[in-house]
């Protein structure tokens, strides 16, 4: 019996998980294993369910989210900005590095694209050079945190993949950044 | 008067329609101009007519031509009549005939005699399918110019460059003059500095088509793609060598943008050129193959620096901007043409190598780049935004003649001339 609730429990989880993200499949097996369980419950208790004759208790558990999908998380910030012809991680941004850099060495099979960006004015080329320049200064900020080399790649769209496009300096400043792009 | 600059401004400012989707658009003239009557060539009934067309709108657009349509036809083995053309103005007159062969192929025939002199200049012939009958013209036009001016005539080269629509990028191939646009790739992501092979049989690029940019080999006549530069970071701004055996790319393998050399196979490790603390990138060579131009902001702001490849310090080559970028030589090296920026305005510029140093703004709206010359060193194409729209311009070194070929599909930049036809 006990090994037949975890069963139930383990195809609960695994509803609410399908829930949560789209495109998952449920597990055949585990589908096929809790379904005498609920037939035979819906039976003996009707359409209530488990715990209908307030006696029963029905455990679920939540299971722990990865911290980078938890919009509330630190981890949830994926761009850095820049000041205008400027290569240096400014301190507001901080955090949002140090965060990353803890989660990459809390989590050693994760890789970090750092993707580098320009506004549109200029060489195409030599923003491109710039826009490295940028993802460049945030991969130097993760290793002096202790990130190894392995985890990350630092690579530039230069003015190529623009957030903003709009000729006014608000999108100029919005395509001055670094994101964070995790593989 | 005021009808006289009317009649002016409309005679420089052509609007000739080419294809359906691309319009090329011509002014100015050059600072001489020959007068020449080009007839229309004998054919047979299943000749097609266009190859005259062809040729007379090439020497017009050159600048160098005040082509003279004597309403006429002129074969080449016929005596042209001299008082008629002279009565026309005209020094010079083009005859021919295109007449179709056993084998579908066409043979154009053609003559040019001084009218002044009233004596034949020569005459050639050449055979082509009839889906190259539009490049015979070309070649035809081609020769007449050398044989006018003494220089090589640019209309049987190609060009290519980027276009953008919506999330579409294409690299495109076309004639000089925005015909005959055929598209060798295709991709959602972007394609930027496309660079053609010394012997126009492949184009080099950086494509972002696997989330970051990488180089490419791209052989033109099977499609087949090499990723020539793919190491960890970004990978861009193929220039090819004289020889067509290696490319100059910018690097970021070790750390900030740095030029390397790799085989144009992709074979190989690449051997490291330039060695800065800050940006090394846009590689040059110089036609020679001896010595490399490329942008760097080791100064303190990006300028233009030449480096010898056999090993030397590289010298800084331009002065009186912050930002001077993008180098391109000349074919004959006696030009260089770049980025500037002036008072906010990007424009692309040409300066004397040699001599006076001398210094021609290209530009028109400042919000220029890439610019690229043309084989014979006449002309420099570019890249120019205007009303939110990007376009295609090219200049004659001087200043004088200027074309702009603009793509009702959307976007085009990123121009690179192709080399003579082989």
């Amino acid at each position: 019996m006990k090994s037949r609730i975890r069963l139930a429990v383990v195809a609960l989880a695994t509803a609410f998980l399908a829930a949560c993200s789209s495109g998952v499949k449920l597990d055949d097996a585990s589908t096929q294993g809790s379904a005498p369980i609920e037939s035979r419950d819906a039976a003996a208790q009707g359409a209530a369910g488990a715990g209908a004759d307030g006696r029963g208790i029905q455990q679920v558990q939540v299971e722990q989210r990865d911290p980078l999908n938890d919009p509330a998380s630190p981890l949830a910030k994926r761009s850095i900005y820049f000041d205008f012809d400027s290569f240096v991680v400014r301190d507001e941004f901080r955090p949002t590095v140090e965060a990353h850099a803890r989660y990459l060495l809390a989590n050693p099979t994760r890789h970090v694209v750092i993707q580098g960006n320009t506004d549109e004015r200029g060489s195409r080329e030599y923003n491109l050079a710039l826009g490295q320049k940028r993802a460049e200064a945030v991969r130097r900020a993760m290793t002096a945190l202790g990130v190894p080399d392995s985890q990350m790649e630092a690579v530039s769209f230069g003015e190529e993949r623009p957030r903003a496009t709009g000729t006014d300096e608000a999108s100029f400043a919005e395509n001055r950044r670094a994101d964070l792009a995790y593989q | 008067m005021r009808q006289v600059l009317l009649a002016a401004v409309v005679a420089l400012s052509l609007p000739i329609a080419a294809q359906a989707q691309m319009r090329l658009d011509v002014s100015g003239v050059g600072a001489t101009q020959y007068p020449i009557a080009i007839a229309n060539f004998a054919t047979d009934a299943r000749a097609p007519e266009q190859v005259a067309d062809v040729v007379r709108s090439d020497l017009a657009r050159s600048g160098s031509f005040r082509v003279i349509d004597p309403g006429v036809t002129l074969s080449e083995s016929a005596a042209p009549d001299y008082a008629s053309m002279r009565s026309r103005g005209a020094d010079a007159v083009l005859g021919g005939s295109v007449s179709r062969l056993p084998d579908g192929r066409y043979d154009i025939r053609y003559r040019l005699a001084d009218a002044v002199r009233q004596a034949p200049l020569g005459g050639e012939s050449l055979v082509v399918s009839e889906h190259d009958l539009r490049f015979g013209g070309h070649r035809v036009a081609d020769w007449v110019f050398e044989k006018i001016t003494g220089e090589k005539g640019i209309f049987s080269t190609r060009i290519a460059f980027v276009s953008k629509q919506g999330t579409r990028f294409k690299l495109n191939v076309a004639d000089w003059d925005g015909e005959n646009v055929v598209s060798p790739l295709t991709s959602p992501e972007p394609i930027i500095s496309p660079s053609w092979s010394p012997d126009g049989t492949r184009i080099a690029y950086v494509s972002f088509e696997s989330r970051k940019p990488v180089v490419y080999v791209h052989t033109l006549a099977t499609g087949q793609r090499v990723p020539v530069a793919n190491f960890k970071g970004s990978n861009s701004a193929p220039a090819w060598s004289p020889d067509g055996r290696t490319l100059a790319v910018a690097l970021t393998r070790d750390g900030l943008s740095q030029i390397y050399l790799i085989t144009a196979d992709g074979s190989g490790a690449p051997r490291r050129l330039t060695t800065s603390p800050g940006i090394d990138t846009e590689p040059a060579f110089a036609p020679d193959g001896k010595s490399l131009y490329f942008t760097s902001d080791r100064g303190g702001s990006p300028q233009i620096y030449r480096m010898p490849l056999d090993g030397g310090t590289p010298a800084r080559v331009t002065f009186g901007s912050s930002y001077n970028v993008s180098p391109r030589v000349s074919p004959d090296g006696r030009l260089l043409a770049y980025l500037t920026r002036r008072d906010g305005r990007f424009l692309v510029a040409v300066r004397d190598l040699a001599g006076t140093g001398q210094e021609t703004i290209l530009s028109e709206t400042g919000r220029e780049e890439s610019p690229s010359f043309a084989p014979n060193s006449r002309w420099v194409m570019f890249a120019t935004q205007a009303n939110g729209h990007d376009s295609l311009v090219a200049v004659t070194v001087d200043g004088r003649v200027r074309q702009r070929l603009t793509s009702s599909a959307g976007d085009i930049r990123e121009p690179t001339w192709g080399p003579f036809p082989k």
